[in-house]
């Protein structure tokens, strides 16, 4: 399956490479390089790259490519995930997946691929069974080792491989039994010129952070189960359970794990939380441009909208923006055109506004088409969709845990077009 | 782009320099442990660098030899040159450090091939290590041995590989499976034996090992689909269970397995009505009542859809993927629509996937809008997206585009066309041309949108939406002359050369509908001529002689310039184009017979082109592989085969039921024979079967309790509640058997014949709770199933139907022919079957008789005439220790106290079993109830339960025994005795040498076998003893108290032999001592290299502690 790995920067250069069966010769990225320079921006290299003996799947994270050798065929996506997979375990494990993360590191990100893959095919990648395998570096570890001569190397087959829960770690011991469940929607919408919705819906997601002791079993159930529409669980959910009584029934994993995602029925109509009022025109002939934007918050359920950021890739041919921020300050990157405002908690007597002019080179012809804006805020302690928890139960163990849930509502991709 | 390819340059320019500073930070990150030397190295060459390596791996010390390494691994990584150090390097592969073994691994992968000669030295030690009793110390062995790509070690990796592939741990097995791979791509010639292994390995039950397996029979034998009709449906049960990448390879090969072997459900005809359970077992029925009935689908076709819908919900985007297509390839065209939802739901994942996942969607749209219609706006583009991301999206909204949607679809178009992203609006302009051929009441709408783009400002709109114009316009000219006009205005604007190339077409095309325009375009053209692009040129010729063709007497001169100015062109194409054309167009005397149909052929009606998806023939590969992806034939993209038109035979799947003897019920008719003959089925008998089905189903969940579950539980009752029903009912069965199909059942019987050891070896996965009498008259009976259906059904077999004579006559022909023991067995028989019937309410209770009765087995055993077993045959036992063990205490058991010891007999419950002989007393002042252990069975073996003891008097005690299949292992037994009101968990746990049966064999034998076990499996050890303490009685009883070995008669007076075989797999085990004074070298041969090394230890202790 998959025959090498080529971790790449942002400027090209090859800096990691690994190999699980014969040695590829690291010219084959010249395939990717080429592709790489015909695309116009990072994003737009196609992810499957045909080369006369090889194929190069890649996925790019962190301003990281990582760049696969394939031979023959595979289900790209198998090879896709992988990756993800991989950049995931190595931000488990370094808090960062950075260039200069992976290269400090770069014994044990050796000792990671080597336990992820055998012979190309997937072998742990479950992240409680690697930590057991490979313990993640951490400082006191790393000074402990050096006096006492000891290892990040386990020297068991962690039991999680063999047994039925293969993604917990057994004898897991907390002095404070804790289970954190966070609930966070995003919402996706298009506004229209004129303020109303072309396409908004909510994906949600239940993140957990559950540190208990010993082989907890648990439920959980919502009051309102039906508002979930499509869902996609962690391996540990049993899918019975939940298909007969819409209840989340599983034997955790230790840690942090996505217990669950969700996508929320698209008959619901979804509320849009905030409104932007905006009048950006560029006339013909000249040189200047008007440019307003006011912010306000719309169906927030009486919340507070916090940390807005608005984002927006002007036209090429703007050359500077002259702006004045009621509220938070702005940025506008000349080279890149990028104009990102950061705004802040949205106070509802007070709007924030963005209004000035901008620059248009001489001689250029007005843009055809007025910028999009992108926003970003966050709700906290609100689900946007309704989605509630109705109760978390733990079987299997005597101790009583403390359990919390936190709800959150966030921006996705969240547009308006002018 | 400019910016980034400087910077690249520069960075290549730096390159070498970097190498330095590059070996300096690493020098400062890894070594600021201490060792100061290692600094200097800043300011020297690579060569000196690597010098120093070499001293550090050469030292002593522990942690210089792992910072050394660490630092190679860094120079691997960057994909720098190390292989100079591979002697210094391979030296520490038996390092006890694990974290530098693992770190010299991989060096060794890295570097193998390039040093075969070096790389050999490290052979050994892994050979040691795959002996190893830690699991992951045998399983990295096993990786890396596979994985040096050395062709001289291929006999070693093949025995290697057939070796673990029978280990105990299943996480050695699946690194078998991958080393099947690794083996068949360094030396493709072994791929017959390795498809041996593959086929052991699909039998494995353990969900750790299906994925790694199914993907070595991918790549090594994909065409075997043979291999995979037995564990089809055991996969499909633990699909869900198996780990997220198993599935997917699972998953991508019962795709091509069942486009082979079912038939298509897509039939017009098609009868759907199988959406609950019940009709799921029906549906079979019914197509043998009537086989002309409109389609109903297989079962076993019905089986994989419903066991991989779970998995639409996976977090892992390749499993639902898989499980997509799937779908979309084998399921009813009705219900493919149920993928939708799980696919719409990638899109929110990473670009990489999304747009994979397009990709599919944008097939799958094509052939079904109605899929994804409602979800629409999921498609709609967002500013944000990477370009090739929106295209798709683009593509899909095309292919949804219909009567109602197209205003939406058109609406949202139009923010599309103004994207700063040209290369997409470009594409937009494309869609918008294929909305206006696909849906006619659009198309005007769409012209005049198109009409408008042309006055845009880029280049790039305008002149895609010229071409787009062109080819709408070749579908329905003569409305549109207005608009050509339109083009001829534009024209001077346009600069783009494909553009203007192709109103230049345009022009001539339709000159006749334009003829006042025309002649003046081409009036400005030949102005123009010498500085157009040679796409232009050409058609301006083209126009020319259309012109000419059409309206002389205006263009004739003009005509006559252009040609001239064609003739001395630069390029040849044009000059070849235009002496061509004059030939054609300009009569003169040597004109050839072609001028006079110039006219026909200069302007003949031209097919409109047909604007399509380019996704349109991508059906023709499987969707979510690589080759759909790219649109090719990727290499080693398996084509997926056409439905066949006549379903295979479906039987090949039925997985032999391997009947306990005792269980004289339905499920013992097997499943092949329940394939044939069930017309006549009474209803009882169907639900048995759908139990039996059921029972299979579950085996991934419990695979031990599902066989080996206590038929005296539910089926005794089910006989004494109605015996005579079902026993009635059974004869029948057999004698419609006999009747119908004799031919057939005697086939099956030369099957069982013929296969004892296949049976075997299902008997070793420890599934089967087989018994062992029935491997002893399988062989000169009727099919057992028959025979043991007869017996049960004792009473009834008087008043059964005289059809069954034929078979009743053969069989006790057959049993007269048996000797002796085998009559003693059908009265020992009849007493395990009279307690099966309720008539003794107490179970086996005289130690003495559970004794007697293995001891009577093993001399049937003696007959059988099985393959397996002729060579190895069982004795009894030298020694029978009468040691027993606690296993429930009287505290804790309140009252309840147990005692187990092994009994050394071969079990009569199961081949691979091991004997037990458990005392239960009640120490407790009241009466205990019901004792019984309960049918959950906590830990993964096979244990044959003693019938449930309905009351145990105070201070009596009560033997009974029972047999547990170790499967070979010394892990404990876990399982619940209960009583009635309490239930404890408890535990037999084996000594090695209780795993064991005795055999007999000659000393030649012995020798002969024991050279067959050499290598790797056999295992020495040398003990010292104190020679006066040494007479060859005392060895002798040491090493049969401490393991269940038969004694081989030995001529020398100093080496003693032993042999034994394993209970499970039947593995032979060799051992003998040879006695040199004063030491003792003790040698174990066998396969089983975990209990070799095991047992070696337990003689070991036994031998040194010789008592006189």
């Amino acid at each position: 399956m998959i025959h090498s790995l080529f971790l790449v920067n942002a400027s090209g250069d090859i800096f990691l490479e690994k190999h699980w069966k014969s040695v590829v010769s690291r010219s084959v990225c010249d395939y990717f390089f080429e592709a790489l320079e015909r695309a116009t921006e990072p994003e737009n290299v196609p992810p499957v790259i045909p080369t006369p003996h090889h194929y190069l799947i890649n996925v790019l994270r962190h301003r990281i490519y990582f760049v696969a050798v394939i031979q023959s065929e595979v289900p790209p996506l198998f090879v896709i995930e992988f990756l993800h997979r991989v950049v995931d375990t190595f931000q488990d494990y370094f808090g960062v997946c950075t260039e200069a993360a992976i290269k400090d590191n770069v014994v044990v990100v050796y000792e990671l691929l080597e336990e992820m893959l055998d012979n190309g095919f997937p072998l742990a990648t479950e992240s409680n069974i690697l930590k057991e395998l490979i313990k993640p570096p951490t400082i006191l570890r790393t000074v402990v080792n050096t006096i006492t001569g000891s290892t990040n190397v386990g020297e068991q087959l962690p039991t999680g491989q063999l047994s039925v829960v293969p993604w917990r770690r057994t004898g897991v011991k907390y002095t404070n039994n804790e289970a954190y469940f966070d609930v966070v929607e995003e919402i996706d919408a298009i506004i229209d010129k004129s303020g109303s919705t072309i396409t908004a819906e909510i994906q949600g997601v239940v993140d957990a952070c559950v540190k208990l002791t010993g082989m907890p079993d648990l439920t959980l159930s919502f009051m309102n189960p039906r508002l979930l529409d499509d869902v996609s669980f962690h391996p540990c959910v049993r899918f019975k359970r939940w298909e007969a009584e819409r209840i989340l029934s599983f034997i955790p994993p230790d840690g942090n794990f996505r217990l669950l995602s969700y996508h929320v029925s698209s008959q619901n109509l979804v509320a849009i939380p905030v409104y932007v009022k905006h009048n950006i025109s560029f006339r013909e002939g000249s040189s200047q441009g008007r440019f307003e934007l006011t912010l306000g918050p719309k169906q927030t359920m009486g919340k507070a909208v916090e940390s807005v950021l608005v984002s927006s890739q002007l036209p090429r041919g703007v050359l500077n923006a002259n702006l004045n921020a009621s509220q938070g300050t702005y940025t506008f990157d000349p080279v890149t055109k990028l104009l990102s405002w950061d705004v802040g908690k949205i106070n509802p007597q007070k709007l924030p506004s963005l209004k000035g002019s901008v620059s248009l080179q001489t001689g250029a012809s007005k843009p055809d088409e007025n910028p999009t804006i992108n926003i970003q805020f966050k709700i906290q302690q609100l689900a946007i969709s309704g989605l509630k928890v109705n109760r978390l139960d733990m079987y299997g163990e005597k101790y009583k845990p403390f359990k919390g849930i936190k709800y959150m509502t966030k921006a996705g991709k969240f547009q308006v077009r002018t | 782009m400019l910016g980034m390819s400087a910077n690249s340059v520069s960075y290549n320019d730096q390159g070498s320099v970097e190498s330095g500073v590059d070996a300096a930070q690493e020098n400062s990150n890894i070594s600021s442990g201490g060792s100061g030397g290692a600094a200097f190295s800043l300011f020297s060459a690579d060569c000196k660098k690597n010098e120093d390596l070499k001293e550090m791996l050469e030292n002593s010390k522990e942690s210089l030899k792992l910072e050394a390494m660490k630092r190679i691994v860094g120079l691997i990584a960057k994909g720098k040159n190390a292989s100079e150090l591979f002697p210094a390097v391979v030296k520490n592969v038996a390092s006890k450090n694990i974290e530098l073994k693992k770190l010299v691994y991989v060096y060794l992968v890295r570097y193998a091939e390039e040093q075969q000669d070096l790389a050999l030295l490290s052979i050994s030690t892994f050979q040691r290590a795959l002996k190893d009793p830690n699991q992951l110390i045998r399983a990295s062995a096993l990786r890396v041995l596979s994985s040096i790509r050395v062709p001289i070690i291929v006999p070693i990796m093949m025995l290697a590989i057939k070796e673990s592939s029978t280990d105990l741990s299943p996480y050695v097995r699946k690194t078998a499976a991958h080393a099947i791979q690794k083996l068949y791509s360094l030396d493709p010639d072994q791929k017959e034996h390795l498809i041996e292994v593959i086929e052991k390995l699909l039998k494995d039950k353990s969900t750790l090992v299906a994925g790694s397996v199914v993907m070595a029979f991918e790549e090594v034998c994909p065409d075997r689909i043979d291999l995979i009709h037995k564990n089809y449906r055991k996969l499909c049960n633990m699909l869900v269970d198996v780990e997220e990448w198993g599935q997917v390879v699972i998953i991508h090969m019962l795709t091509r397995y069942a486009r082979t072997q079912f038939v298509s459900p897509w039939r017009e005809d098609a009868v759907f009505d199988e959406n609950n359970e019940k009709t799921f077992y029906d549906s079979e029925e019914e197509r043998r009542v009537d086989e002309s009935k409109p389609y109903i689908m297989d079962p076993d076709h019905r089986l994989l859809l419903r066991n991989t819908k779970p998995l639409l919900q996976s977090r892992n985007t390749a499993v639902v993927m898989a499980v997509s297509q799937l779908y979309w390839h084998l399921a009813p065209k009705h219900e493919i629509s149920i993928v939708t939802k799980s696919l719409v739901r990638l899109l929110r994942s990473h670009r990489e996937v999304q747009y994979v996942v397009l990709q599919n969607i944008a097939t799958m749209s094509i052939q079904r809008k109605g899929m994804f219609e409602p979800f629409m706006k999921s498609f709609y583009v967002r500013s944000t997206d990477a370009t090739h991301i929106k295209t798709l999206k683009l593509e899909i909204l095309t292919n949804l585009a219909n009567e109602a949607n197209i205003s939406t679809i058109l609406r949202e178009i139009q923010t599309y066309v103004k994207s700063q992203d040209k290369a997409f609006a470009a594409a937009t302009i494309q869609a918008i041309g294929r909305c206006a051929t696909d849906i006619s009441e659009v198309t005007d709408t769409c012209l005049n949108g198109l009409v408008l783009l042309l006055s845009n400002r880029d280049e790039t709109v305008v002149a895609e939406s010229v071409v787009v114009i062109k080819k709408l316009l070749q579908t329905q000219p003569s409305q549109h002359s207005d608009i050509i006009k339109h083009m001829a205005k534009l024209f001077d604007n346009i600069t783009v050369p494909m553009a203007r190339a192709s109103i230049l077409w345009l022009m001539g095309e339709y000159c006749e509908h334009v003829p006042k325009i025309a002649p003046d375009v081409l009036r400005k053209m030949a102005k123009t001529f010498t500085s157009e692009e040679d796409i232009v040129k050409l058609q301006i010729v083209n126009l020319a002689a259309k012109l000419y063709l059409t309206n002389s007497k205006q263009t004739k001169l003009l005509t006559q310039y252009i040609l001239n100015l064609g003739k001395y062109d630069q390029n040849y194409d044009i000059r070849d184009r235009t002496r061509f054309i004059r030939q054609l167009i300009v009569p003169n005397e040597k004109s050839g017979a072609l001028s006079k149909y110039a006219r026909r052929i200069l302007m003949a009606p031209k097919p409109a082109p047909v604007l399509q998806s380019a996704f349109k023939d991508r059906d023709r590969f499987q969707l979510g592989t690589l080759s759909h992806s790219l649109n090719s034939h990727a290499t080693g993209y398996l084509e997926l085969s056409n439905w066949p038109s006549v379903a295979p035979d479906q039987s090949v799947r039925n997985v032999e039921v391997v009947e306990p003897v005792k269980e004289a019920l339905a499920p013992a008719l097997g499943k092949s024979k329940r394939a044939k003959s069930d017309e006549k089925f009474y209803s009882g008998s169907e639900e048995e079967e759908e139990e039996e089905e059921e029972e299979e189903g579950s085996s991934s969940e419990d695979s031990s309790s599902s066989s080996g579950e206590s038929e005296s539980g539910s089926n005794s009752e089910e006989n004494s509640d109605d015996s005579n029903k079902s026993s009635s009912s059974q004869s029948e069965k057999s004698s419609s058997e006999s009747d119908t199909d004799k031919k057939k059942t005697q086939k099956n019987k030369k099957l069982q014949q013929q296969k004892p050891a296949s049976k075997d070896r299902k008997l070793k996965n420890g599934k089967a709770a087989n018994d062992e009498s029935r491997s002893g008259r399988e062989s000169d009976t009727e099919s057992s199933s028959s025979e043991s259906s007869s017996e049960s059904g004792s009473e009834s077999e008087l008043d059964s139907n005289s059809d069954s004579g034929t078979d009743q006559k053969r069989k006790t022909k057959s049993k007269t022919v048996q000797s002796k023991p085998v009559t003693k067995l059908a009265e020992k028989k009849e007493v395990s079957l009279l307690d099966l019937d309720d008539f003794s309410p107490v179970p086996v209770t005289t130690p003495k008789s559970s004794i007697l009765s293995p001891s009577l087995l093993s001399d049937l055993q003696g007959l059988s005439l099985s393959p397996g077993a002729s060579a190895l045959q069982a004795s009894s036992p030298v020694f029978v220790p009468e040691t027993s063990h606690e296993l429930l205490h009287r505290m804790t058991g309140k009252g309840l106290s147990a005692q187990y010891r092994f009994t050394r007999q071969p079990c009569i419950y199961g081949n691979s079993m091991v004997s037990l002989q458990l005392t239960l007393s009640n120490n407790s002042e009241q009466a205990l109830e019901n004792i019984h252990i309960s049918e959950k069975s906590s830990s993964g073996q096979n244990i044959h339960r003693f019938s449930a003891i309905e009351r145990l008097e105070p201070q009596a005690s009560v033997t009974v025994s029972m047999g547990v299949d170790f499967n070979d292992s010394t892990q404990a037994a876990h399982f619940q005795l209960c009583t009635k009101e309490d239930e404890f968990s408890v535990s037999i746990q084996p000594a090695v040498g209780e795993l064991l049966l005795p055999i007999t064999m000659s000393e030649a034998d012995f020798t002969k076998e024991q050279g067959k076990l050499v290598g790797m499996n056999e295992s020495t050890a040398t003990i010292t003893t104190t020679p006066e303490n040494i007479s060859s009685q005392s060895v002798n009883r040491n090493v049969v108290s401490a393991a269940n070995l038969g004694v081989i008669p030995s001529n020398q007076e100093n080496i003693h032999r032993f042999a034994g075989k394993t209970v499970s797999s039947g593995s032979l085990v060799l051992v003998s001592v040879a006695l040199k004074d004063p030491d003792a070298l003790i040698t174990v041969n066998t396969e089983k290299t975990v209990i070799a090394s095991m047992l070696l230890r337990q003689f070991k202790t036994a031998l040194t502690n010789i008592t006189p």
